[in-house]
């Protein structure tokens, strides 16, 4: 071990800590963009670092140089345009992209080792192992992400596309990858079979992902980043570099505590939504209002009713859901409570699983400039419910739903925002038509509850000119 | 290389705990930045994508690298930058602005 490997190493390492302090630092909006800083701090030391390394060694050909700097710039430049130029409501697609990319990334460096290898001296069990790994998670991660980020986009149906034989055909998929992935790992360096494995891995991310329906995507974005996260690390066991399994091991931990909070917060289990079939696209079934169930009567409002309550109130909680995401109405929500925040208490108070992905709708939010300190999540916001006088529900509904408290109901158990305690609520939906649950929302029938017929945006629009109108006069 | 296998198995352990106890300190309001900035981190596969293109000797060896580059860099790339753009965004309450002031004049 010379020195210029000891330095090498403990580049790696330095990073790796930068990693860790980086993710800590993300405990709390303040410091987050700081820890994002010393995140990218670490990435710069890496990479100098594998170059150093890579020049000491004195290994790489001229065209391996070439390869790496084209390949290098011309991805980091693609990146960094989209990163640019994507709309804070695409960003799950985006992200979604980078999980495909970097899951494709270390199946690729599996690969290349292996054909390295392949026919000479033989690839050692461990390493085989790993490769073998790699290549069956990496693909997997690279087509699901794609089709994942295609059903967001609106490019591949959002809608669960079954069709018959879909099981068979990814059961036999799994036979095909496994068998050829046995034969590798028997000892035989086939460079066929790894292309076997690497075609059936891509073909099983599709037909796992297709199947899954839009409204269960925080889930498969945060599982998808699981396994992209795993697939680093095991490139890191293959090349035998301890950056590589670090920064993955993270990614892979981060990943599964998300798609196990997204979970829960849908009151699903992770195994019923990769089976998927559930749920439907973005837009559910547009009954109308007078689609309500037999019994229950509702009480309609207008937008100067719904201003009147909004201008007199003290204490006004707004609760943003999935339907102010698809209308792209944060800015108006925004407004409504930079206007109502000049004589009220107002803040937002978001479910976790509000927008298209883990915490979208917070990053909306902070977009339309809602301060970080009026974004509460739910359990800082459920204790206020009862002293607020307004609580003001955009286009979400399960989640508000009070049939979660009692048991034998397909919301029961799912932790809710408390909306039905506070002293009055205004909900603003385009028609009755059901959640995602599919079931009655017993909050729009509560005598307190008035309902506003319209859409997100044009509706929080209405309100903001009554609002204007009353204050005015 | 029973050892190097059993240190590398050590570290992926050590490093998923670490990074249990550090993310679920992360607030939900922050879970979308969280996501991109683990995304970012995943980047450090182009340090994969280096060692591939310095070991290459073959043609495929050579296609293999330069994918592997391309997507390694569009990853770190767009990951931190994405991320960087994002928790820009999430500012405290500004400090009062000035025209409500200009407001209340006669």
């Amino acid at each position: 071990m010379n020195s210029v490997t000891i330095a090498v190493d403990l580049a790696y390492l330095l990073a790796a800590a930068g990693f860790v302090v980086a993710l800590h630092l993300m405990n709390s909006p303040a410091t987050a963009r700081k820890g994002s800083r010393l995140s990218w701090l670490g990435m710069i030391v890496a990479v100098a670092a594998a170059l150093t390394s890579v020049i000491h060694d004195a290994t790489i050909t001229t065209t391996g140089w070439i390869v790496l700097s084209a390949g290098g710039v011309g991805g980091a430049a693609a990146g960094l345009v989209m990163a640019r130029r994507v709309k804070m409501t695409d960003v799950p697609q985006v992200v979604s992209i980078f999980n495909a990319v970097g899951g494709g990334a270390a199946a690729l460096v599996a690969a290349g080792d292996f054909v390295r290898l392949a026919g000479g001296s033989g690839i050692s069990s461990r390493v085989m192992i790993a490769t073998v790994l790699d290549i069956i998670v990496g693909p997997v991660t690279f087509s699901g992400s794609l089709i994942a980020a295609g059903k967001l986009q609106g490019w591949v149906s959002s809608r669960p596309v079954v069709f018959p034989g879909a099981r068979l055909i990814t059961a036999a998929l799994t036979v095909v990858g496994v068998g050829a992935s046995c034969y590798l790992l028997a000892g035989h360096d086939s460079t066929a079979m790894l292309i076997l494995v690497v075609c059936a891995a891509l073909a099983f991310g599709v037909t796992m992902t297709m199947p899954i329906g839009g409204a269960d995507m925080p889930v498969v974005i945060a599982l998808l980043n699981s396994f992209t996260g795993i697939a680093v690390a095991i490139a890191g066991f293959v090349i035998d570099n301890g950056g590589l399994i670090i920064g993955g091991a993270l990614v892979g931990a981060s990943g599964g505590i998300l798609t196990v909070l997204m979970a829960q917060a849908m009151n699903r289990s992770v195994i019923s939504v990769m089976l998927g079939g559930f749920g439907t696209g973005d837009s559910g079934p547009a009954t109308g209002p007078a689609a309500v169930g037999a019994g229950a009567s509702i009480r309609r409002i207008s937008a100067e009713d719904a201003a009147i309550q909004l201008a007199y109130a003290s204490k006004v909680i707004i609760v943003p859901g999935y339907g102010l995401a698809a209308a792209q109405a944060q800015h108006e929500a925004a407004e409504l409570a930079a206007l109502l925040a000049e004589h009220a208490t107002v803040f937002f108070a978001i479910h976790p699983v509000a927008g298209r992905m883990p915490g979208h709708m917070n990053v909306l939010l902070a977009e339309a400039n809602v301060p970080y300190t009026d974004l509460k999540e739910m359990d800082a916001a459920n204790p206020e419910f009862p002293t607020a006088d307004v609580a003001l529900v955009v286009g979400a509904n399960d989640v508000t739903n009070p049939a979660a408290r009692r048991p034998g109901n397909p919301v029961s158990g799912m932790p809710i925002l408390n909306v039905d305690q506070a002293k009055s609520v205004i909900v603003i939906k385009r028609s009755m038509g059901h959640g995602y649950a599919g079931i009655d929302n017993e909050l729009y029938t509560d005598p307190k509850t008035g309902m506003f017929f319209a859409d997100a945006k044009s509706g929080l629009a209405e309100i903001i000119a009554s609002v204007k109108a009353l204050v005015a006069s | 290389m029973t050892t190097g296998l059993m240190s590398d198995i050590y570290i992926f352990v050590l490093a998923i705990l670490v990074g249990y106890e550090v993310i679920t300190k992360v607030p939900s309001t922050l879970h979308t930045p969280l996501m991109s900035a683990s995304n970012a981190i995943h980047g450090i596969v182009i340090i994969g994508a280096v060692v591939t293109a310095s070991q290459a000797r073959t043609d495929a060896g050579y296609v293999l690298a330069f994918v592997a580059a391309f997507f390694a860099g569009m990853n770190v790339a767009g990951g931190y930058s994405l991320t960087d753009r994002m928790l820009q965004m999430f500012r405290k309450r500004p400090v009062p602005p000035a025209h409500d002031g200009t407001k209340e004049l006669p």
